[in-house]
């Protein structure tokens, strides 16, 4: 092209490039919006008035669901992030035996639900379970003369959810500290720090937006439990809002318990935001060398080893086998003709979820970036509220306004043409697929978020000067810098889906059923072993994602 | 030139909604069901062998069932509605999203504190909620009503499982028409004094602890306890036969039963299938079906439940009018607050 024509042609793309600012804008309020409307009608409910029943559950239940709750949040904390931090560290730092292996086999816990671990593990351990049978005929014990751990319990809780939970640390913290630059850490250690500090020092500090996504993640799922602390008998918020709704049928008094736990997340999600604006660190390189993994002791290095094995151990490896005994018993009577069917259910809804979820979060995440407005930034963080609401409140708060939306239609053309449409949205998979984004955006943005924060605005201003506008920035120079931020969210939420349940329970059309239905209506109908075949299936179905997505990320650039 | 976000979002969501479109015609039936799909849908599919009428299904909660019809309005495709407790059929009915069907072969079969006197539900199964007992443990001479639970000689020999359970609030809202609500209050913090342990897992695990010596006298639903019997797990066989059975307040009003039955949508498009669908699910070929498959007792009286369930002998069941326990629900449910029932 010659020379000069260039600066008429640079003029002319600033043009374009406002009303591109506006369109991104426009995209990113109106999808906000749309993802704040089952909150907001939730919301709605909260002026029905509920005074009496809120003075039953101030006097009685109200404190033992906030003190259960925290007790709750406080234990996952302390495990997911113990797990997740070590784990990720030891793997992406230090030569161990086994240390290619642990890479995936640490991401698979994730694959399964928390109220099926739940179950197995209360099935292996409870007090008529074969282990503690077992001890009674071998030693000629009875019922309180010895002492065993109660699994159905807080600290059982706790630790169902930290064991499945602990991977979203572990993923994001490992990516984190991948893709630090080695020029820091060798700083780091040439100035003499050691490997602790050096660690404590650089390389923690450098991923803490990772790791706090990773924590807001867990917790955000630990308050929206509903299945595990129902039944281990905890009361929490989230049984608190189905007792109250359900139960003592005060939808009201519902909503605002929920309005409550909603106001919590809030406050959860502007800490993080907190602790990210205070840490903004950049990659100092872009062109990273691989790093050459660090020796260690024989005697450390198996200690390595172990405290990988761990948590694959409680978090997989038992439960799996559990599962696969009790699916060896029952399998033959539970794979049906319909068997493919649900699995196919499952992996097409939890794949077309995934991307979706991922082309929104990048819509939104890179519209902030682009315009950081006070406006932008909380219209990103309604959209990523629901990820804390039990799915349950969701999915009513999505089946109302939809359903308003096809009557209003359907009434409006009967009246002027004598037509019906019946009913468009409600029931169907756009209802379906509506309530996974409201329930997982915020998983693909908060992943999102935290690979383009760590891109320098300078890239964005190199390449704008270039001439590119901002979609041609975000497709062909973020994109491949997160491509593995980008995978990590895709596979996030392809595994959420795949375990979801209440909203897929309440919205799914006619005839449509998944593997999570499957095992979940033989699990709450107490026929553990009749659900293992479907909820083995779904482990299974999200160990491919998990094993492609670690290999991906050990692909380094070269 | 990559496809941009706004046009894969709108695409995507155009080729889910015609993935799901659906052509209803006359020759089917909807249905919203409570009762789990493994233990509605072999009769669904006999029902549609015999009549070439296809069932369309979705199984939920019956409370998020409730409210998807109630927001459908009169745009629902749901024809019928099953719930798995009569209090969930009374709601519906409180809602307005039922009609009332008069059915002379309905009307014949079921007896009438079984249905909703206009006709706009119908019972299909009866489930009772009895009392089990280890048997070399306790003397069945000492156990005689729910209310006797709260003796003294009882405490620390009781399982039972949380009152977040739908059979436990209902048993507590019959109690409460029986005897009110201070005695049933004052009932139910004397049982939590008497429970072995804080209330977890189901109906099962109360048998199971009480079967392996965790207490001596588990509540719970007969069916679990059938199914514990004639299922393939040895383990729970073994329990399971360690226990008796014993049909409660038998020299009074009788012992807590619940169903598990249909009422018919006020907007239904298929209401004469939806009709044939109810008579269908009462006939004698489909009672017998719920005791031999589910362990339930059948509604109707001129059906012989299966050998297991006469086994257990015969028994006097509460005849309080079902619909009570609906209306008594969020009463109990505080109710079990105040006690402390977990």
């Amino acid at each position: 092209m010659p020379d000069t024509e260039s600066l008429p042609q640079h003029a002319m793309k600033s043009l374009p490039f406002r009303t591109y600012l506006d369109r991104w804008h426009l995209s990113v309020l109106l999808v906000a919006l749309l993802c704040a409307v089952p909150v907001l009608t939730v919301f709605s409910y909260i002026f029905q008035p509920a005074g009496e029943v809120w003075q039953h559950l101030t006097e009685t239940v109200l404190s033992d669901y906030v003190l259960n709750s925290l007790q709750l949040i406080i234990g996952v904390s302390f495990g997911t992030l113990t797990m997740g931090i070590t784990t990720a560290w030891i793997t992406s730092v230090y030569k161990f035996p086994g240390r290619k292996v642990f890479q995936w086999l640490l991401l698979l816990p994730m694959a399964l639900p928390a109220y099926i671990i739940a179950y197995t593990y209360t099935g292996m351990m409870d007090f008529s379970g074969p282990i503690q049978s077992n001890l009674r005929e071998w030693f000629g014990w009875s019922y309180g003369e010895y002492w065993f751990p109660e699994i159905r319990s807080m600290w059982g809780a706790t630790s169902m959810l930290s064991l499945v939970l602990y991977p979203y640390v572990y993923l994001l913290a490992r990516a984190a500290f991948l893709e630090q630059s080695i020029v820091a850490l060798e700083a780091s250690r040439s100035l003499g720090a050691g490997a602790w500090k050096s660690f404590f020092k650089v390389a923690l500090p450098m991923a803490r937006p990772a790791i706090i996504t990773g924590l807001s993640l867990v917790l955000m799922e630990t308050l929206a439990d509903y299945g595990t602390v129902q039944y281990f008998g905890i009361s929490t918020f989230t049984t608190g809002i189905f007792r109250t709704w359900f139960g003592l049928n005060d939808s009201g008094a519902a909503a605002q318990l929920s309005t409550v736990l909603l106001i919590f997340v809030l406050i959860l999600i502007t800490l993080e935001r907190i602790s990210r604006k205070q840490a903004r660190y950049f990659h100092t390189s872009n062109r990273e060398k691989r790093r050459a993994h660090l020796s260690l002791s024989p005697g450390k290095a198996w200690l390595a080893t172990l405290a990988c094995l761990m948590p694959v151990l409680w978090g997989f490896i038992l439960p799996f086998m559990q599962l696969s005994q009790w699916a060896l018993e029952t399998y033959e009577e539970m794979v049906d003709s319909e068997f493919l069917t649900l699995t196919w259910h499952s992996l097409s809804l939890a794949g077309s979820a995934a991307i979706l979820a991922l082309v929104i979060a990048l819509l939104l995440a890179y519209g902030q970036r682009l315009q950081n407005t006070r406006l932008i930034r909380f219209a990103v963080r309604i959209a990523s509220m629901g990820y804390a609401i039990p799915a349950t409140v969701i999915a009513i708060g999505i089946m109302l306004p939809l359903a308003w939306v096809d009557n209003t239609l359907d009434s409006w053309l009967r009246s002027q043409f004598d037509v019906s449409s019946g009913l468009l949205l409600s029931g169907t998979l756009f209802a379906l697929m509506f309530a996974y984004m409201v329930r997982f955006l915020a998983v693909s943005v908060g992943t999102v978020e935290a690979a383009l924060g760590k891109i320098k605005h300078s890239m964005d201003d190199a390449a704008r000067s270039l001439g590119l506008n901002p979609r041609q920035v975000l497709l062909s120079i973020h994109m491949p810098l997160m491509r593995r931020s980008l995978l990590t969210a895709i596979l996030l939420v392809f595994v959420d889906v795949l375990k979801e349940l209440p909203a897929t329970l309440i919205l799914r059309p006619f005839n449509f059923n998944t593997l999570a239905v499957r095992a979940y209506e033989l699990a709450s109908d107490e026929r553990l072993a009749d659900a293992s075949t479907a909820a083995l299936s779904i482990v299974i179905a999200g160990i491919i994602p998990v094993i492609l997505l670690s290999l991906s990320i050990n692909k380094q650039k070269t | 030139m990559a496809i941009s976000p706004f046009k894969s979002i709108l695409s995507s969501i155009l080729l889910l909604s015609i993935i799901n479109t659906q052509s209803l015609a006359s020759t089917e039936v909807n249905v919203y069901s409570a009762r789990k799909e493994a233990l509605i849908k072999p009769l669904l599919k006999r029902f549609t062998k015999e009549t070439g009428i296809n069932v369309n299904l979705v199984t939920g909660k019956a409370d998020a069932l409730l409210k998807r019809l109630e927001s459908e309005g009169r745009n629902t495709p749901a024809d019928l509605l099953i719930t798995t407790d009569a209090g969930r059929l009374n709601r519906a009915l409180q809602a307005n999203v039922l009609q009332s069907v008069q059915s002379k072969t309905l009307n014949a079969v079921i007896p009438a504190n079984y249905r909703e006197p206009d006709g706009y539900w119908y019972g299909l199964s009866v489930r009772a909620r009895p009392i089990f007992y280890v048997k070399d443990k306790v003397n069945k001479a000492d156990l005689s009503s729910y209310e006797s639970l709260t003796e003294q000689k009882f405490k620390g020999r009781i399982c039972i499982r949380s009152s977040n359970n739908i059979y436990n609030q209902s048993l507590i809202a019959s109690m409460i028409a029986a005897n009110g609500v201070a005695a049933t209050e004052k009932w139910a913090t004397g049982l939590v004094k008497n429970m072995a342990r804080p209330p977890r897992g189901g109906d099962r695990d109360q048998i199971r602890a009480a079967a392996s010596g965790q207490c001596d006298i588990a509540i719970a639903n007969t069916y679990y306890f059938g199914a514990m019997l004639a299922g393939k797990k040895k383990k729970d066989k073994i329990a399971a036969s360690k226990m008796a059975l014993f049909w409660p307040n038998q020299s009074t009003r009788g012992a807590h039963v619940n169903i598990s039955g249909a009422g018919i949508t006020k907007h239904a498009t298929n209401r004469d299938n939806a009709v044939r669908l109810l008579e269908f699910l009462a006939n004698k070929d489909s009672q017998k079906w719920y005791a031999e498959t589910n362990h339930e007792y059948p509604v109707r009286d001129d059906v012989e439940a299966s050998d297991l369930l006469r086994s257990w002998g015969a028994f006097k069941s509460d005849a309080i009018n079902l619909s009570i326990l609906g209306k008594n629900n969020p009463t109990a449910v505080k109710l079990m607050d105040r006690a402390g029932w977990k």
